[in-house]
């Protein structure tokens, strides 16, 4: 694979990275820091990748987007696949209370998000498809009073993703939608930790098999599946009265 | 990010006996380390070396921290971040032919880590502890300040932090060699010992000929044979021997609950060993194995540490001098078996020579572990086997160490106050510090 990723300094897609860096793909790191993306190379090279490049991109400011999909291109020799795990998390009580954190919060995971997808199709389909694969989150899966603006954009989200790869999938661009469940990485640290929690090397794992067979969904850990299913089937009534 | 405040937070290292504090992550480091006392890895030390200080409250994990900074494949040098795991590190260069340079008994453990403890292994007797592989680390200090030491830059503090536990500096990143090998299966031996004095003299034995040696001893003696075993013996399978392929990562299932504080008894205990020695043939059994089986065979199930219940559990690990002889390793288990401990696993193994650590705690003779459950009696049960360590003129391995008192540290262990010169110059107002260092006064 020649792989452009978006989030690999950190947490999930860190862990992605360096799983498809030990079986040798080449990867191209974007991200805001400097220092940081030198190092998450050195780490990526170090544990097996073929080829390693960087170039900076802020989710934040949408102008770097296109320009650095083009250098992605020019270092990689035409990618095939990009990665998306890049986003912000604050709790409800924050963002009900900080107005301009919300704002930030929701550009980042819904509006940014999805001009930076917007920029890996046109790619992509001019080249004749691929893999696009991107991290929303099982909290966009029903309205739930923790997560109310969280788990909005990521229900925008996942409804993007969804409509593009029922869009474009006979035209050879695979969209995967990655489902995390409750994932122990610094994002949810203090958090309170529910039943199937899970570690982001478990979760890579999952979500580079449903990448590798071009799966549209996927949830991980694999538990969440079945958590999500009845939490999909629970009636208005009941959701109104529970906490999560 | 405020979450609910959960109340009074507990944390515990992997005995299972909790104590207050809480953990924060980030794979930030040097951000992390800023305003912390304390910094621990996996926590898989068992006792309270990588609690907080009660005061504190908080401990840093570096667990996020995992960074591969630099590699030379040419010399196997390895810079990495202090949360670097050895499970890791194997599973990214044994295809490659390189192995950690020792070899401890579990590999869910970070470099930070295995600088503190210097960490030890079935290879001690031929390779050294940890730190005797390590060029150099980088610091944050109790002022702040970030630093390297080395051998030649701030040696005092290299040799205070090579065992030190953690309380000179939050290390940040640690560079070191690993190992070259031929392959990365292992050709091992095991071989049933009827008694305690053919144990011990077949590892004397077996250290002639292998890097690897190690075993489990049976402290109860049902049979009236006090310390039959199963003695283990290995080194790195050459090419020629390797089987094909890779090692790939064995599936680990996991420990699903807690089980209930009975679980443990003298009764299962006696046969749970009577069972593990039965089962082995009485000749000497050869076979090419899978490294993670042959070195991390407690690995296998994930949190194993539940089995203990909801109490816990202690390991009681101490190095016996050479000088002492087999007599003094034999009347150390003997006084096992009369102060009532049941250990279900007893691993004893050779220890070579003290490396430069000021505080490291291997020495040239046994190491004798013990797994105690936490119990009413267990405090009593160290203190005894302390008391008898002291006269025998060795001591015990901090990382795993929860009950021993601090005038019974001090008598095994006269290292300490030069120790402490070092200590006090690199933090003068005892700021690092984690609740064992209050419980043994190392401030």
């Amino acid at each position: 694979m020649k792989v452009v990723t978006l989030g690999a300094t950190r947490g999930m897609g860190r862990s992605l990275a360096r799983l498809m860096a030990a079986r040798g793909d080449s990867i191209h790191v974007l991200g805001r820091n400097a220092d940081d993306l030198a190092k998450c190379a050195e780490d990526l090279r170090a544990r097996g990748a073929k080829q390693v490049s960087t170039g900076l991109c802020d989710l934040m400011s949408t102008a770097t987007f296109a320009p650095a999909m083009d250098e992605a291109d020019r270092a990689l020799g035409g990618f095939d696949t990009v990665v998306m795990s890049a986003g912000l998390f604050a709790s409800q009580e924050e963002l009900e209370s900080d107005r301009a954190r919300a704002a930030t919060v929701l550009t980042a995971n819904f509006t940014n998000t999805v001009l930076f997808c917007e920029e890996a199709r046109v790619r992509l389909l001019a080249r004749g498809g691929g893999h696009l694969a991107v991290f929303s989150s099982v909290a966009g899966e029903r309205g739930r009073k923790p997560v109310v603006l969280y788990g909005s954009t990521k229900a925008g989200l996942s409804g993007y993703l969804e409509g593009l790869d029922h869009r474009y999938r006979a035209q050879g661009l695979i969209t995967t939608t990655v489902k995390p469940g409750f994932v122990r990485t610094s994002m949810t640290q203090g958090l309170k930790e529910p039943p199937f929690a899970g570690d982001p090397d478990d979760v890579a794992k999952t979500v580079l098999a449903a990448i590798d067979r071009g799966a549209p969904v996927v949830y991980a850990p694999s538990m969440w599946a079945l958590v999500m299913m009845v939490i999909r089937l629970l009636p208005r009534a009941v959701m109104r009265k529970v906490k999560f | 990010m405020s979450a609910p405040p959960i109340a009074e937070p507990r944390i515990s290292g992997w005995g299972r006996v909790f104590g207050p504090g809480r953990e924060v992550v980030s794979e930030d480091i040097e951000t992390l380390t800023k305003s912390a006392t304390l910094t621990r890895g996996l926590a898989r030390s068992y006792g309270d070396s990588s609690l907080p200080h009660p005061a504190d409250g908080v401990v840093a994990s570096t667990r996020l921290a995992d960074r591969i900074l630099a590699f030379d494949e040419s010399t196997g040098v390895v810079k990495a971040e202090a949360g670097f795991s050895l499970l890791q590190l194997n599973r990214t260069f044994w295809r490659r032919n390189f192995a950690g340079p020792v070899a401890p008994g579990t590999q869910f453990i970070t470099l930070g880590g295995m600088v503190s403890a210097d960490v030890h292994g079935k290879d001690h007797h031929a390779t050294g502890g940890f730190g005797s592989h390590v060029s150099e680390f980088r610091m944050r200090l109790a002022d702040g300040d970030i630093v390297t030491a080395s051998r030649t830059e701030n040696p005092d503090l290299f040799k205070a932090t090579i065992g030190g536990m953690g309380l000179l500096g939050h290390i940040l990143d640690v560079t070191f060699t690993m190992r070259k090998i031929a392959s990365p299966w292992v050709a091992i031996e095991t071989e049933r010992m009827p008694d305690l004095g053919a144990y011990l003299a077949g590892l004397s034995e077996a250290a002639k000929r292998f890097p690897f040696t190690m075993g489990w001893i049976d402290t109860l003696g049902a049979s009236g044979a006090i310390g039959r075993g199963i003695l283990m013996r290995g080194r790195w399978a050459t090419t020629e021997e390797a089987r094909p392929g890779v090692p790939q990562p064995l599936i680990r299932p996991a420990m699903p609950f807690v089980l209930p504080d009975f679980a443990i008894s003298r009764f299962t205990v006696a046969a749970f060993n009577a069972l593990y020695y039965g089962v082995h043939p009485s000749t000497v059994r050869r076979k090419i194995e899978h490294p993670e089986t042959f070195f991390y065979p407690l690995d296998a199930i994930r949190n194993w540490n539940r089995l203990y219940g909801s109490r816990g559990f202690t390991q009681y690990q101490c190095v016996i001098p050479e000088a002492a002889g087999a007599d003094g390793v034999k009347s150390f288990v003997a006084l096992l078996q009369k102060t009532g401990g049941s250990s279900m696993l007893s691993v004893i193994k050779d220890c070579g020579d003290e490396g430069e650590g000021m505080l490291s705690f291997p020495m040239r003779g046994t190491s004798v572990a013990l797994d105690l459950p936490a119990r009413d009696g267990v405090q009593s049960i160290v203190d005894t086997l302390n008391a008898h360590l002291i006269e025998l003129g060795g001591r015990v391995y901090l990382a795993k160490d929860r009950y021993t008192r601090p005038a019974d540290y001090r008598r095994m262990d006269p290292r300490v106050d030069a120790w402490l010169t070092v200590k006090k110059k690199y933090d003068p107002h005892g700021r690092l510090r984690s609740a064992q260092s209050a419980r043994l006064e190392l401030t």
